[in-house]
């Protein structure tokens, strides 16, 4: 089989290639069958997320994994995220980077060949062409036929296969940032906010251009993760790899078994490139093409096994064991490529992360006071000559139900305070306050202390009035014209 | 294999225009013609995509000049067939936040002043509004945080020559004080007790020292003292507590607005400084005004505040 001749566009620019289409044949084997699975577990996540409920009482959205842009907060099952815990977001991130070093180092493109977005959704309409289509070579027929009535009914029908799949992946984007059902009706109804349609709109056409007709072209030419990833990777990382030292001189079985020295194993039946999704020959050695998706090996496996020969003329294995393997060394178990220096620190970072943040998470308190003090003026010297400082106080109330909390002053010896919505005449030590559910309740509070006092740092103390009793202390300044410490 | 075919990196290739472009045998692509330290780039075909990408920018930007401003000119810029300007979008977006805050300033103005703290959120409100009206008109003279300067009376503390409840406070800052030209405006006018001849240099020093005395800062003296209940107790109070209906201040407290020195005070009594400040009624509306005086109110000396019923502050503890 060859490949077809290069369309070769001349613009005042210069050179342009048309895209060459890739066809790929179906296959049957292990790594078919484990992309399978990734599709189906990454595709029932993307989907299904957003309709799984979960009862947080009636303060509180039920809807288990929801991104709440206008009340700014995130909810994941039963951790709720407030903004200023974004260091928790922005830890799983680091912990994803840190995970996608971790499995390049040890398994290469792996990310690229099974989990991608861009892989998965590829996947996914390279189905539904041969579901509509046939397999390769119908596909090829098909593709260089004239434009028959009958090839354009085909074409938009797959087409709009194409942009069901893309409105629904659109569609799938906005129900983790608002309730679902709620969200699916305003929507039909023309009643949802603008920015859901644009970005159901936008995700639409991204899904139905980037997955149905770019496709490996995102790959190889649009994603900067690749050209990273070859930092990333080194001669102890997994790839797929043809084994030239076995498998050449590329010969049929007749050719090999009339003059068995000169060929190797590779029969040259192309299998490997007609079922690459983008369209690769792997003898070619790696690319930037190859996303290591690992069906060049169920197709050579196969070949090998119907011609008697051994399996893994196409394997997994890293660029040193592969060099040994030439030479003459046994094969390597590839399991022995995850456990190295490299891939444990790799690993210890990525714990030391996930333990950091589950510590975090677990010794955090949903309760929380923080006082600014006006510093302009810094303080006012009332008619008794007694001063008064001025705090912005705030009373976070992390809970998802109202709680009764008290503020109380330690430290300026006599002072009391009052806020702003009472009456100067009632300024205490200890004040109460009902904070809503759910709730930052920020407080102008008024603190004055009797003549003479001098600066000094003194401190809010905050209880939540409930049995769990959560308490937080903010610490700040009273400041005097007497001086002070 | 070095010499295995690749059919597909067969490009015919335009013959090199110039000797730098060479070709690179393994690949049968020729370079771009640079090198850096023996780095070669080969001059493979971009995806026509990639052209067809570029053209419709190019198209977009020629789209984008004819339809928005973008090129200057001598006079002005080339104004856009679509007739946008940012500063037209600025008058749309001012028109449309004004139209929105139009009720909130209709409920202020119909609430009657000293009503305003049970509406909580309209409170807020009419504070946080005073709050810029006060940055644009009030600035200059009590400052940027309000605690004045010296003969700009500070509006944090406690004392208020006309009164600190929110109806005083409107009241001072609708009609002004000693502002020429309102009836109504906030008058009062301290003799010149030196300049005037109405005291001697020696009787000023003792009515001094027994001012000082009021507020514990020497000893009393009883020439200072006839000469104070003669003269200055009949407006400032017989214990220099002041009147609030003269607008006097009181001179038995902390707070000074031209300075506690005796030198300061020796000096108001003989030649009195007397602050002026607009009647703004003939400036702002009833509702700019209301929300300044909520706003001035609200700073921590205000007095006379009016709890709503379901205040969330509830008071626990008297006696610490």
């Amino acid at each position: 089989m060859s490949n077809p001749e290069p369309k070769i566009h001349h613009s005042p620019l210069g050179d342009y290639e048309a895209r060459r289409a890739v066809h790929p044949k179906r296959i049957d084997g292990p790594f078919r069958r484990f992309k399978w699975l990734i599709m189906l577990v990454t595709l029932a996540i993307y989907y299904g997320t957003p309709w799984i409920r979960w009862d947080r009482g009636p303060y509180a959205p039920d809807q288990a994994v929801l991104v709440d842009v206008a009340n700014r907060r995130f909810f994941m099952f039963d951790i709720e995220i407030w903004p200023h815990e974004f260091y928790f977001v922005a830890g799983l991130l680091i912990m994803a980077g840190v995970g996608l070093f971790l499995v390049t180092s040890a398994v290469g493109r792996a990310w690229c060949g099974y989990s991608c977005p861009q892989t998965v959704w590829t996947d996914l309409f390279q189905h539904v062409d041969r579901f509509f289509d046939g397999d390769r070579n119908a596909r090829m027929r098909l593709d260089a036929a004239p434009w028959t009535w009958g090839k354009v009914a085909r074409r938009l029908s797959k087409w709009s296969i194409y942009l069901v799949i893309a409105f629904w992946t659109g569609g799938a984007w906005i129900m983790y940032f608002a309730d679902a059902p709620t969200l699916v009706r305003d929507f039909w109804a023309g009643e949802a906010a603008m920015v859901a349609y644009v970005a159901v709109a936008v995700l639409t056409a991204t899904t139905f251009v980037l997955g149905g007709f770019m496709r490996e072209q995102v790959c190889i030419y649009m994603c900067p993760w690749p050209r990273i990833q070859s930092a990333l990777m080194d001669e102890h990382s997994l790839q797929v790899t043809y084994k030239d030292w076995r498998g050449e001189q590329r010969g049929s079985v007749k050719k090999a078994e009339k003059n068995p020295e000169a060929y190797g194993d590779c029969i040259d039946c192309n299998l490997c490139v007609a079922v690459c999704p983008t369209g690769w020959d792997i003898r070619k050695g790696p690319d930037i093409s190859c996303i290591t998706c690992g069906l060049c090996i169920d197709a050579c496996d196969r070949t090998m096994e119907s011609v008697g020969r051994p399996r893994g003329l196409i394997d997994y294995i890293t660029l040193d064991d592969a060099k040994a393997e030439a030479a003459g060394a046994a094969p390597q178990p590839a399991y022995r490529a995850l456990l190295r220096p490299r891939t444990i620190a790799y690993f210890l970072v990525w714990a030391a992360l996930g333990a950091g943040l589950l510590f975090l998470l677990g010794t955090r308190t949903h309760t929380d006071i923080t006082a600014a003090p006006d510093r302009n003026p810094a303080f006012t010297v009332m008619r008794d000559g007694s001063v008064r400082n001025n705090y912005t106080v705030k009373l976070r109330n992390m809970e998802n139900r109202p709680r009764d909390m008290r503020v109380s002053l330690s430290g300026i010896e006599g002072a009391k305070m009052w806020t702003d919505t009472m009456n100067a005449e009632r300024a205490a030590r200890e004040l109460e306050f009902a904070v809503p559910a759910d709730a930052t309740q920020s407080l102008r509070i008024y603190v004055v202390s009797p003549a003479g006092t001098a600066s000094q740092d003194f401190a809010f103390n905050l209880l939540a009035l409930d049995e769990q009793g959560e308490s937080d202390t903010a610490e700040t300044r009273f400041e005097t014209p007497n001086g002070g410490s | 294999m070095a010499n295995d075919q690749r059919p597909d990196q067969q490009v015919p290739q335009k013959p090199a225009p110039h000797p730098g472009r060479r070709l690179d045998e393994p690949t049968g692509v020729h370079t771009v013609g640079h090198e850096w330290d023996g780095i070669e780039e080969l001059d493979n075909p971009m995806p026509r995509w990639w052209l067809w990408t570029l053209y419709a920018t190019i198209i977009w930007a020629v789209a984008y000049v004819i339809a928005y401003p973008a090129w200057p000119l001598l006079e002005k810029g080339t104004e856009g067939v679509l007739g946008w300007s940012s500063r037209g979008q600025l008058a749309e977006e001012m028109a449309a936040e004004t139209s929105r805050r139009s009720p909130i300033l209709e409920a202020i103005a119909m609430t009657p002043l000293e009503r305003l703290p049970e509406n909580s959120e309209l409170m807020a409100q009419a504070v946080a509004g005073g709050a810029a009206a006060f940055r644009v008109h009030c600035v200059q003279c009590h400052g940027a945080n309000a605690a004045g300067f010296e003969g700009f009376p500070n509006l944090t503390d406690d004392e208020w020559l006309w009164g600190g409840d929110l109806r005083a406070i409107e009241f001072t800052l609708a009609k002004g004080v000693r502002h020429p030209g309102n009836d109504e405006t906030r008058q009062s006018l301290m003799p010149a007790y030196g300049a005037s001849g109405i005291l001697d240099r020696g009787q000023i020093d003792q009515v001094t020292a027994h001012v000082l005395s009021l507020t514990g800062r020497g000893p009393a003296n009883a020439a200072g003292a006839e000469l104070y209940a003669n003269n200055c107790a009949v407006c400032h109070g017989a214990d220099g507590g002041g009147l609030r209906q003269f607008g006097t201040p009181s001179l038995n407290d902390a707070v000074w607005l031209y300075g506690d020195s005796p030198a300061a005070i020796r000096q108001q009594i003989y030649q009195p400084r007397h602050g002026v400040m607009p009647a703004w009624e003939d400036r702002l509306d009833q509702a700019t005004i209301r929300m300044l005086a909520a706003y001035v109110h609200s700073l921590g000396g205000g007095e006379d505040f009016v709890e709503v019923a379901a205040d969330p502050a509830v008071q626990v503890d008297e006696q610490p």
